[in-house]
């Protein structure tokens, strides 16, 4: 699989922009309601690969429970879960695991990349030949977190945003 | 038995035997040829007993590799460190997972970072990096243009 | 070599678990021949966190490279620190004040406690109960909280530095040690009650996973997982580094060397750290928390190696340095990577289910074993 960036846009390095349908300007209601209800309910999938992880472990625990927003079952199969939080670095080894398990999703589905790592290669930037420089490399990215690891109420916000731009109809 | 004994007893072990001085435990200089025949009488020899290998490090030195093996006992609570001097050409050197088990997977590692070869392991192939990977990457003389961004 | 996921030609069953799965240990990818559903084969397929830590170090200088250990084994990160800490101590030949020397040990003992709720709350996640799950994570939300006011961060804090400790305890810090200590002696109780005595639990492990001792130390596992099966290799008691040589403390062991014995290896342990900061906690002499050290620290030309006891067994860092300020070679000896090496010994002749509860009593994390 080749996992190497694909500058498809020609604009350098961090990152391209994958435009979303819609431009989010005109909505009906019908639309509105769909997408109120897509927000309230997004079943995040269980990935963890480092210490964001326990980050993430922390957040479905009692204390700053995702479960008040409709982050109830945390799936572990793909084909049933709506969002994908990407906790941890991403290596060269994993890049092709990453990409088949977000095929696998079904539509609509969400990316959030949490932590440095999954941002931008965080602390194993430099010198490393191992570590791709962030996960939006692989798949498309919605919203991301910083931190290392990010508190648990920061990934709270970044869930919050990411039902706010469901809302707003960007799919 | 303490640092001086250990070393009379190995100096009647070994045919010629050169030790690190200053080192904080007794260190050995041996050549890969002898390697097996020392990690046997040292598993098993009496009063000897070498039964726990905690640390198994390849290093390279730019002219050459040396393999640290790190050894100690259980029984009797003393340490001993083995140094083996290997080509960088041909790095080649006899396995010991069949003495200490948990060589298998030290071994592995050392063979898909530097690219030192054991004879006799049961399994040598890559274990962190792809199969596919070219390269030894930890060596000193490893470029990696795509991968790596230099500070 | 590599076997992928088929059917073998004697009709066995070639399945992967892995590498993302539910069971929250990381990315391990497991090949497991199986026939029917016994278990002839595991192999473990590592590197799916492969970050090259060992390479980035050389480059780094000796006070910048110990924030990537808190990344390595982020459950017990203050006692990774703690030994990349010793290890450049000992090349610099330098003490450090006796009230650095409490504070590493009270930061090591409250982490240990913290590791081993998770492992429980994990553990009982996998085998299929998730309350506990919550339980565990209550109590580690106060040592979280604790470390925070002090260290600044909840999980990877890097406090411990080449001289000391990098700033002074924060003055909450003793009175709401001794609250949670009171608090959690009732709650070891509560857990026992909830997991520990109960039939299913117990039938799940016992006489699960069989590790004799010798395998033990020829497979070089430490920690819990060889502490279970008999063999004595706590390096607080058998090295003692900073103040472990004046406390007192048991080394617990027991003879089972299934996994119920591992399991109440670490219950206990729990106890025993409790008892350690009790001892400590009214005594923390009064004084620097850091020795004066230059800003650029520069190793002599040797070799270093320093072990530490982390929450899965032994962790070795050795240093080989050619008197500049990077090191020319770091190696971090990681207790899961040996203890994972025994997994395929135990697990065989036993069921998939069976292989769960062993690795949830490995306690493995997989960053501490691909590095």
């Amino acid at each position: 699989m080749d996992v190497s960036p694909q500058n498809t846009t020609g604009k350098p390095f961090p990152g391209e922009v994958h435009p979303t349908a819609g431009g989010g300007i005109l909505v009906t209601k019908l639309d509105e309601v769909i997408n109120w209800a897509r927000s309230n309910s997004l079943w995040p999938l269980v990935f963890g690969t480092s210490c964001c992880a326990i980050e993430m472990m922390s957040t479905a625990a009692a204390k700053y429970d995702w479960s008040r927003f409709g982050f109830e079952v945390a799936r572990a199969t793909p084909r049933q879960a709506d969002v994908i939080i990407i906790a941890g670095t991403i290596v060269n080894k994993m890049a092709p695991v990453l990409k088949r398990l977000y095929d696998q999703m079904a539509d609509p589905k969400y990316v959030i990349a949490m932590g440095a790592c999954a941002t931008s290669g965080g602390p194993f930037f430099y010198n490393t030949y191992s570590v791709v420089k962030g996960a939006d490399h692989v798949i498309p990215v919605d919203v991301y977190v910083a931190g290392c690891p990010p508190r648990p109420e920061a990934l709270l916000h970044a869930l919050i945003t990411l039902q706010e731009k469901i809302r707003k109809g960007a799919s | 038995m303490n640092k001086e004994e250990l070393k009379i007893r190995l100096e009647t072990l070994l045919s010629s035997p050169s030790f690190e001085e200053g080192a904080e435990w007794t260190t050995v200089i041996i050549g890969p040829a002898e390697w097996e025949g020392v990690a046997r009488q040292l598993r098993s020899g009496e009063g000897l007993d070498f039964d726990y290998l905690f640390c198994v490090t390849a290093v390279d030195w730019r002219t050459h590799f040396t393999m640290v093996y790190h050894l100690t006992s259980t029984v009797h609570r003393h340490m001993l460190v083995v140094k083996i001097k290997l080509d960088r050409e041909r790095p080649e050197i006899q396995t010991v997972s069949d003495i200490w088990r948990t060589a298998e997977f030290h071994e592995r590692e050392a063979y898909d970072l530097f690219g030192v070869v054991f004879t006799g392991h049961p399994d040598l192939r890559r274990l962190f990096m792809t199969d596919e990977w070219k390269g030894w990457p930890l060596r000193k003389d490893y470029e990696d243009p795509v991968n790596m961004i230099k500070l | 070599m590599i076997q992928e996921a088929g059917i073998t030609e004697q009709g066995d069953l070639v399945v992967n678990l892995g590498p993302q799965h539910p069971s929250t240990h990381g990315v391990l990818h497991l090949v497991i021949t199986l026939n029917g559903e016994t278990i002839k084969k595991v192999e473990p397929h590592l590197g799916y966190i492969h970050r090259s830590i060992e390479k980035m170090c050389e480059s780094l200088s000796y006070r910048q490279f110990i924030y990537v250990t808190s990344r390595m084994d982020y459950l017990s990160s203050h006692i990774n620190n703690h030994g990349c800490a010793l290890c450049v101590e000992k090349g610099l030949q330098i003490e450090i004040p006796p009230r650095a020397k409490v504070i590493r040990v009270l930061m090591d003992e409250l982490t240990r406690l913290a590791s081993h709720q998770l492992w429980w709350g994990a553990m009982a996640m996998d085998v299929g109960a998730l309350t506990p799950f919550f339980h565990a994570f209550r109590e580690r939300e106060t040592i979280n909280d604790i470390m925070e006011e002090t260290c600044g961060a909840r999980l990877t804090m890097n406090y411990m530095v080449p001289g000391g400790v990098m700033a002074d305890l924060h003055p909450n810090f003793q009175k709401r040690v001794k609250e949670f200590i009171n608090f959690f002696r009732g709650k070891l109780g509560e857990y026992d009650e909830l997991v520990t005595g109960n039939v299913i639990f117990k039938s799940r492990m016992k006489g699960v996973g069989y590790l004799s001792p010798e395998s033990a130390v020829s497979y070089g596992c430490t920690g819990p997982t060889a502490r279970g099966s008999g063999v004595s290799c706590d390096i607080r008691k058998l090295y003692p580094y900073e103040v472990y040589g004046q406390l007192q403390f048991e080394e617990v062991t027991a003879t089972g060397g299934d996994c119920f014995a591992r399991y109440m290896v670490r219950m206990q342990e729990m106890r025993q750290s409790l008892s350690i900061i009790e001892q400590l906690i009214d005594n923390i002499p009064e004084g620097e928390f850091q020795a004066k050290t230059k800003a650029v620290l520069k190793l002599p030309k040797g070799e270093f190696y320093s072990r530490v006891e982390t929450a899965r067994g032994e962790f070795g860092v050795y240093i080989i340095s050619e008197g500049g300020t990077t090191p020319y070679r770091i190696k971090f000896r990681s207790p899961g990577f040996s203890n994972l090496s025994a997994l395929d010994h135990m697990a065989r002749g036993h069921k998939l289910g069976d292989l769960v509860a062993i690795m949830g009593t490995l306690d493995l994390v997989i960053p501490d074993i691909d590095r």
